[in-house]
């Protein structure tokens, strides 16, 4: 009992504080190295950059020491360093580009970071424990939905490049599809564990799996339709993939059921056949998948072919940070940062940044592990997976493991939405990691009304 | 819940799993695959980037880079001009083509795997990784002499060293400028290409050793010759038949002789003099008495149909794997549907003149680094038997009465002993023939072989008119320039 409750009470800020310097230390050595490489010097913007960088990570270190001293403490160092990370190679491909400070894209990056962990700190201070948000299952639902149909709108909707996943505000873009994974994932926990035993009944056995009742499946049917009307309307690939993986994951945790996962699969599958079917736009991307370097693809895009051949002139060690010429794929900075990484700090590199990702991932189940509550649980969870998926969506893509969808890496890629949803979800994380970690009050312990002797009323 | 949440974190590391072996696949299995596509503009621009090797005739560079004030970097540039594009080939936006700059891409470039440990040695003294410089074979004068002779008109003239299969010289008519195709304006270089490209004359198609290939005519009498006394059952003396026209099996056509006449009298002559005057008739009999497999098998041994490289892919040069009897006679003068590179031609001189051995013919006398030390040297290296020592010795006697007596008498040279054998190939009826002429100088102490075809130069009532008079002079001018010390 004391070695449990010693473990527990450990806070780890200390080893959080170390690994943020040591993350800040990378990414300045990384930013030195890419001004050497590409002007021959220290780059004089090392400073002001480098006290922004450092100005953020520091006062979310404070917050936490402050708002979520148990929380796991690894989760922020990686996420400052990967945010840190994209911000050099952003600002690498700035240079490459020539364009000047009024319109760096990693400028506009660093200010990103800023208000998304202003956010994340502010969903720290301000959500005391993360089962308040159980309240508003149903209308995190609706508004995650909304999020997510948002482009759909006319006049508001704007299409790029095939997808209709943005929406103009303005001057303001913003991909609300980033914001609706985070919402659907509070939405399915509370959910899920409202309906998980009615979820999780058992119906008739075939092939020795077991499935659940017909009249249960309306759930993951309306999702599974969602899904498809993402695919079909917003021609967004991606997206699609992410909410019916997301919710089918989820749903598995919650009933512990593999038949939902089977029955996940083979919806997803026929969707995905009809989709490749009927709808140009997702043959052009199989045709693009399956033979990139055919005449016909190249003619299409020869994007992803820019990517790959970007990724094997890195080869094993890279050119080195502004040696290689990521600037000749488009959207080096965004979906095509992970070959623009390649490219400059090779095959090792790659597995690095990779291995990171893995590790933050785990740290989020880990979090599901330890969490007390079922919905904390199948949040952590979600959220946890809900990255990976991510991760492997627009890795996949673009090493031709699946076709080529436009969605962005987790901290990496450039963009503002992008930012803000991941930083969120990070202080969500660590706001369950903290109480799943924050020692339970021991029963053992002496208590006032305890200790005092039973009282003996003689009653006779 | 904490079952299906560690099942969720295997499907996680798997996930991750297949990233990490794409990953590999693309940038370590197939990352060599990738770099070398043609369309690659980052292994074109890093190429740019780096000095690539000089190409160098004697001391003279015929292709190098200079510094350039742009992206680029390094500009290619030929000193050597048209004289030697179809050796060097050119450097374009388009990638490296033809000639050693597409074959040795990899020497010039610094990026092949011979450069390897100079590679790594750069990496730690911090020297600047520059491409090979290539040394040639070729004699400058030969090659003059040659692009003089030749004066303009479409063709080919081929020399080789016969006893090490140095290439001497290599002009293919018409010839380009390879400097537009090397430019750093891509819209220039565009327009200069298509010009080339379209041209109806083809001046991008290296006539030596590719593009259509020609009918080898009469010079494949050498072969026809070789391959008779090989068999034993024909000496020089050997009187053969030679009417003005042979009546040829199966068929109404007859093979007749270049100006419809009888070689010799009473329609007979000896095998000796069939090859001065090149006898169709006497030549068509002997490929009819030998037989298809062993003119094929004579060929073969000479190198047609070898898959050769000097380092530029050469055109196998052949003989029709099917010949009826009418087919073997005509195939047997050298027409039919044979087809030979000027190159191929030069070795069957070139056999003939080193005692029956045939050189791998070669372009390349050494590779050197950048500070000019040497980093591979080419050794002679032999191809094949093509005959013995005494057949070639009887050929090179026979060759000599060529050029001493008979068709080839426009080759003589004063004091020289000369060895040749004209050719007059037709290709239709509506066009001239072909002037062909090979042939190896001197006699007794062989030190260079030649072949040269003018196209549509040949005169299809006399050989001597023709291949003769034609080709004779400009092998004359290459082997005099050849022997110049």
């Amino acid at each position: 009992m004391t070695t449990v409750s010693a473990v527990s009470s450990r806070k780890g800020r200390n080893v959080e504080l170390g690994l943020l310097v040591f993350a800040v230390a990378i990414v300045a050595l990384a930013y030195i190295n890419v001004g050497v490489a590409v002007e021959g010097a220290i780059p004089p913007s090392l400073v002001a950059i480098g006290i922004g960088f450092v100005g953020i990570t520091a006062a979310f270190h404070v917050t936490m020491r402050l708002r979520a001293p148990y929380a796991d403490p690894l989760i922020l160092p990686i996420a400052t360093l990967l945010n840190g990370l994209g911000l050099v190679m952003i600002h690498r491909l700035d240079l490459a580009n020539g364009r000047d400070l009024g319109e760096s894209m990693a400028l506009r990056q660093l200010m990103w970071s800023a208000i998304a962990a202003g956010i994340a700190i502010a969903v720290l201070i301000i959500l005391r424990d993360h089962r308040i948000l159980r309240r508003y299952t149903y209308l995190a639902g609706a508004f995650g939905f909304a999020l997510l149909l948002l482009p759909l709108v006319p006049g508001l909707g704007v299409e790029n490049y095939g997808s209709r996943i943005w929406i103009a505000i303005g001057p303001f873009s913003f991909q609300p599809g980033e914001v609706a994974k985070i919402v659907l994932a509070v939405f399915f926990a509370g959910y899920l564990v409202q309906t998980r035993d009615a979820l999780s009944v058992a119906g008739r056995k075939i092939l020795g799996l077991t499935l659940p009742r017909a009249r249960d499946l309306g759930p993951i049917l309306v999702a599974w339709m969602l899904s498809v009307g993402v695919l079909v309307l917003e021609k967004d690939l991606g997206s699609s993939l992410l909410f019916f993986g997301l919710f089918v994951a989820m749903l598995y945790v919650a009933t512990e059921r593999t038949s939902w996962v089977a029955i996940g699969l083979l919806l997803f599958g026929i969707g995905a056949w009809v989709a490749n079917l009927l709808f140009s736009h997702v043959q052009r991307r199989v045709l693009l998948w399956l033979d990139t370097f055919s005449r016909e693809a190249l003619d299409t895009s020869d994007q992803l072919a820019r990517g790959l051949m970007g990724m094997a002139s890195g080869g094993m060690l890279g050119t080195g940070l502004g040696r290689g010429r990521p600037q000749e794929t488009y959207f080096a900075e965004s979906d095509f940062i992970i070959p623009s990484f390649g490219e400059e700090i090779g095959l090792v590199g790659v597995f690095a940044l990779l291995l990171l990702y893995v590790l933050l991932i785990e740290r989020g189940l880990r979090t599901a592990i330890g969490a007390r509550d079922g919905f904390g649980k199948l949040l952590a969870s979600g959220l946890a997976f809900s990255v990976a998926l991510q991760c492997f969506v627009v890795v996949g893509g673009v090493t031709r493991v699946i076709p080529l969808t436009g969605l962005t890496m987790p901290f990496l890629s450039q963009g503002g939405s992008s930012l803000l949803a991941n930083w969120t979800l990070v202080a969500l994380l660590l706001r369950i990691s903290d109480h799943a970690r924050r020692p339970v009050p021991d029963p053992e312990a002496p208590n006032p009304v305890a200790n005092e002797q039973t009282q003996v009323v003689k009653l006779r | 819940m904490n079952a299906p949440i560690r099942r969720l974190s295997f499907v996680v590391a798997l996930l991750f799993a297949s990233l990490l072996v794409s990953t590999t696949m693309i940038q370590f299995v197939f990352a060599k695959e990738l770099n070398a596509r043609p369309d690659n503009r980052r292994t074109l621009l890093s190429s740019y980037a780096r000095e690539r090797g000089q190409i160098l005739v004697g001391d003279t560079a015929i292709a190098k880079s200079v510094p350039a004030n742009n992206q680029y970097k390094w500009l290619r540039t030929y000193p050597g001009g048209a004289a030697y594009a179809h050796v060097t080939g050119y450097y374009s936006f388009y990638g490296a083509g033809g000639g050693l700059e597409q074959a040795e891409n990899g020497l010039l470039s610094g990026s092949s795997d011979k450069l390897a440990f100079r590679r790594v040695s750069d990496l730690f003294t911090g020297r600047k990784t520059v491409g090979a410089s290539l040394e040639l074979t070729i004699n400058a004068k030969v090659q003059q002499a040659a692009i003089e002779a030749l004066d303009g008109r479409r063709g080919a003239a081929v020399a080789v060293n016969p006893t090490t299969g140095e290439i001497l010289a290599m002009v293919s008519n018409p010839s380009y400028n390879p400097a537009p195709l090397a430019g750093h304006d891509l819209g220039k270089v565009d327009t200069a290409y298509k010009a080339l490209n379209g041209n109806e004359n083809k001046p991008l198609v290296n006539r030596a050793i590719g593009g259509d290939l020609y009918p080898p005519g009469s010079t494949f009498k050498i072969v026809t010759a070789a391959a008779a006394l090989e068999s034993g059952r024909f000496q020089p003396d050997s009187e053969l038949p030679g009417p003005a026209e042979l009546d040829l099996p199966q068929t109404t056509v007859g093979l007749p002789n270049i100006g419809n006449r009888a070689c010799g009298p009473d329609d007979k002559t000896t095998f000796l003099h069939a090859m001065e005057i090149s006898c169709n008739s006497a030549f068509g009999h002997l490929g009819l008495e030998l037989g298809a497999d062993a003119l094929r098998d004579q060929a073969a041994k000479f190198g047609v149909g070898d898959q050769l490289s000097i380092p530029m892919r050469v055109t196998p040069s052949s003989v029709p794997a099917e010949l009826n009897q009418p087919q073997l006679a005509q195939s047997a003068v050298g027409q039919y549907d044979v087809r030979v590179t000027p190159l191929q031609v030069a070795m069957f001189s070139a056999g003939v003149a080193n005692r029956g051995t045939v050189m791998k013919p070669h372009l390349v006398k050494s590779v050197l680094s950048s500070d000019l030390s040497i980093i591979e040297r080419a050794e002679p290296e032999e191809l094949s038997q093509a005959v013995s020592p005494e057949v070639a010795a009887q050929l090179t006697e026979m060759m000599e009465a060529v050029v001493e007596n008979g068709s080839g008498e426009p080759a003589q040279i004063d004091g020289v002993r000369v060895a040749g054998k004209t050719g007059t190939a037709e290709t239709d009826r509506v066009q001239r023939a072909h002037a062909w002429f090979t042939g190896f100088a001197p006699a007794n102490d062989p030190q260079i072989a030649v072949a040269v075809v003018v196209e549509n130069g040949g005169d299809p009532d006399s050989e001597a008119r023709g291949g003769g008079a034609v080709g004779g002079p400009i092998a004359k001018a290459m082997i005099e320039a050849g022997l110049q010390k």
